[in-house]
């Protein structure tokens, strides 16, 4: 495959960038994107330019640290993380515009890279439950009911890509906020502290400078790991509750 | 919850002792916020259903309509005084607008900020309806304006008697202006409710995903069902059937 990508190229967080032509040829359709742009990147560091700077470590969908827009969209085509997008859901000859994730809250670091800390701030206020735990529980000491497990579990897959934030035209990071909140929640463990938790994580996520939520629902389409939309209904309930 | 610090959030809670009031903290979170707005909307929403009813009334002639138009004075009496009614449903409505404008006008400034930089690469996002709601939220408070201009104080009303809403209702929408801006505001109106409703339901943590199919068919249903109500006396004016 030949591809024309339009790549944005910034070299650091003041410096001005725009999008940079570059033409790749010889691409196999089984290859993912990120193994594209290594491809592209080889070719430059021959030429003596830059590589283009981007995020990535598990390469298996699972670290959420591949974030980027591509042709508009969050992790490109496919409802998957970068990574695991293969060039087969392109065509020979298309022309690819790739930028980084925009919102206020993620400055852009270099290239494709953006500083996505804001996440850890907000689970630093509370993402987690006090009591130490020690070593793995026997697995019935605590029992779960089915209903609240399954539900924990649809929210714990969030990997805190920050896809919902890039997809969202309001740069809100609810859907993240949902599924940290609504999976720590709706466990016995996460319990006792449902209402500090609830109100200290979306108190960080407003600090952070995030958008509002207005319900267009950008961020469930955008999602890799399937968070729902309803998340953010059970957030506002527990903290409309609990504030 | 009183000033107490939750004897289970100590490790979690953020200030020292004192919280702000309830709500305070409401107002100051944007989920807090969103719900002051799904409130205020609501109770909008409850006033134009039996608004649209009563309009109905010009079909059965001025009589019924004049006659209806002056009960609503006497409503509550004898314990009100007369008027008094009326005047209590326009201070609740208009502190209801204030509340959903200027939480709409905050949270939309913060949205904007949080996508200071848009994306190069542009593609249509959400409905219509729900693209839609900032602007058609300020058509319908210039409608607003007008409308009591028109019908209320009569100032701009090309009959204006007052007592005689029948008489005024079709000289206005005799005009192709009367009658032009009170169609294209109803349209508006569909279009907000559409996606108000529902995202009212998200905001206050009623919908759920069983429930998530219900409340769309609902929204749509209310907002054709305002809208085609609203509509119909404009249009009956304008094709003769009410004179
Ligand atoms: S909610 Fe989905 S899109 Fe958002 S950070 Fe988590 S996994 Fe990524
Ligand atoms: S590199 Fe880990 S999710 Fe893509």
């Amino acid at each position: 495959m030949n591809l024309t990508l339009r790549i944005w190229r910034q070299t650091g967080p003041d410096a001005p960038g725009a999008l940079t032509r570059y033409q790749v040829s010889g691409i196999s359709p089984e290859m993912s994107f990120l193994e594209m742009l290594d491809t592209l990147n080889e070719e430059l560091i021959l030429t003596g330019e830059q590589p283009i700077a981007f995020d990535h470590d598990c390469r298996e969908g699972i670290c959420g640290a591949c974030g980027m827009v591509i042709n508009g969209q969050a992790h490109g085509p496919e409802r998957t993380t970068t990574c695991q997008l293969h060039m087969r859901h392109f065509r020979d000859g298309d022309t690819i515009d790739v930028e980084p994730w925009r919102a206020a809250a993620f400055p852009v670091v270099k290239d494709l890279v953006v500083d996505r800390s804001a996440f850890d701030r907000i689970i630093g206020s509370g993402g987690y439950i006090t009591a130490p735990t020690g070593s793995a529980p026997e697995a019935h000491a605590t029992p779960v009911p089915k209903e609240a497990a399954d539900l924990a579990f649809e929210h714990a897959e969030c990997i805190g890509c920050g896809a919902c934030v890039a997809a969202c035209p309001n740069g809100s990071a609810m859907l993240f906020t949902a599924a940290k909140v609504v999976h720590l929640n709706a466990l016995p463990q996460g319990a006792p502290e449902r209402a500090t938790r609830t109100r200290s994580m979306v108190a960080t996520m407003d600090a952070e400078g995030f958008g509002g939520c207005t319900n267009t629902g950008e961020c469930a389409t955008a999602c890799p790991k399937g968070i729902p939309l309803s998340g953010i209904s059970l957030l506002n309930r527990d903290f409309l509750r609990r504030a | 919850m009183g000033p107490l610090p939750s004897v289970f959030g100590m490790a979690l809670a953020t200030g020292t002792g004192r919280r702000p009031s309830t709500l305070t903290t409401l107002w100051r979170s944007t989920v807090g916020k969103k719900a002051a707005m799904a409130v205020s909307g609501v109770v909008m929403l409850l006033y134009l259903v039996f608004h649209m009813l009563g309009n109905l009334k010009v079909f059965f002639g001025p009589g019924e309509l004049n006659g209806y138009a002056a009960w609503l004075r006497t409503v509550g009496e004898p314990f009100l005084r007369y008027g008094w009614f009326l005047w209590i449903a326009r201070c609740a409505l208009l502190a209801a607008v204030v509340v959903h404008g200027v939480a709409a006008y905050q949270l939309s400034r913060r949205d904007l900020r949080a996508r200071p930089q848009k994306y190069l690469h542009q593609r249509r996002q959400a409905s219509y309806a729900t693209r839609t709601m900032r602007w058609g939220g300020v058509i319908l408070a210039l409608f607003i304006v007008w409308h009591i201009l028109d019908l209320t104080t009569l100032t701009v009303n090309p009959r204006g008697e007052p007592g005689h809403p029948y008489q005024n209702i079709v000289a206005s929408f005799s005009t192709w202006y009367g009658g032009g801006i009170y169609c294209v505001a109803m349209l508006a109106l569909g279009l907000h409710v559409r996606h108000g409703f529902w995202s009212a339901a998200q905001t206050l943590g009623v919908n759920n995903p069983r429930r998530d199919r219900t409340l769309k068919i609902c929204a749509n249903l209310l907002a054709l069902v305002l809208t085609i109500g609203f509509l119909s006396v404009p249009v009956a004016v304008m094709i003769g059937v009410v004179h």
